[in-house]
């Protein structure tokens, strides 16, 4: 087995490799991968509305910084946050967070709507309908945004 | 980094984070740069957005806002470089990069939050 002259005596009586271990030799064919463009996915709507909806992360990390961002000019003081609301107020921005606003309301029904799909909840034997899975979760968006703005508005 | 093992971890963590992102982020994000800048709402005064910001329970809030979304966007992002723009060959940068700034922010949102 060892012996370095036999191999290629070896490999061309070799029987044909088996399932279970693949045998990589020079003789083994390349794995036939098609190439797929990057734009592969403007061709559909679906597909459009696939990469949108994936998209709406980055409109999730910007609003995260939006915080961030903000929380530090609270601490920096009644200057810092004049400043930070008045970087705010440029319409770049304004331009800017109405789109990341947009993207995150995408984010929010395409999650409510995509939970029945994931969670296939049975009660009796019968699955439940979407409508009860997806509903409650739209009451909740509803009653959390209205006691954010009560919070906030109570402050001003 | 992710096998069958860890795997559940991080889309569980993506998970936690689509549902606090759904949620809470619109309303977050609209009231302060929608509705305040463009004036249809009264702007809260300094003192007391940073009283209101003070308190357990709004650090507590905020921190679980900022931290859980990043790892959503972590996980998320990655899936759309991988399918959306076929980087596969990149899978290890891509991986770290998209961690890495979930970790990194939900560091700088506990470190923020505890000195408020």
């Amino acid at each position: 087995m060892s012996h370095p002259g036999h191999a290629s005596t070896q490999m061309s009586s070799a029987a044909p490799p088996s399932v279970s271990s693949p045998a990589y030799t020079e003789f083994h064919p390349r794995w036939y991968r098609p190439q797929v463009s990057t734009y592969w996915w403007l061709g559909k709507w679906a597909y459009v509305k696939f990469i949108l909806r994936e998209l709406s992360s980055v409109a999730v990390a910007w609003t995260v910084a939006f915080m961030l961002l903000q929380v530090r000019a609270l601490i920096r003081g009644p200057e810092a946050y004049a400043r930070f609301e008045h970087r705010v107020s440029s319409p770049w921005m304004i331009a800017l967070n109405g789109i990341a606003f947009a993207f995150l309301l995408l984010h929010s029904i395409t999650w409510f709507n995509l939970a029945p799909k994931a969670m296939a909840v049975r009660v009796g034997g019968k699955r439940l309908p979407a409508v009860l899975i997806s509903g409650p979760q739209y009451l909740a968006w509803v009653v959390i945004s209205a006691i954010v703005f009560a919070i906030i508005i109570s402050r001003g | 980094m992710v096998n069958r093992e860890t795997e559940p971890i991080f889309w569980t963590l993506f998970s936690a984070g689509g549902v606090v992102a759904a949620l809470f982020l619109p309303v977050q994000l609209f009231i302060f740069a929608l509705a305040v800048p463009l004036g249809w709402m009264h702007a809260p005064t300094y003192e007391s957005l940073r009283l209101l910001a003070h308190s357990p329970i709004t650090r507590l809030y905020l921190f679980v806002l900022c931290s859980l979304p990043l790892f959503h966007f972590a996980h998320r992002f990655r899936y759309t470089l991988y399918d959306g723009l076929q980087i596969k060959h990149l899978n290890e940068v891509v991986f770290a990069g998209c961690y890495g700034v979930a970790i990194l922010g939900t560091l700088a949102a506990a470190y923020l939050l505890w000195t408020l």
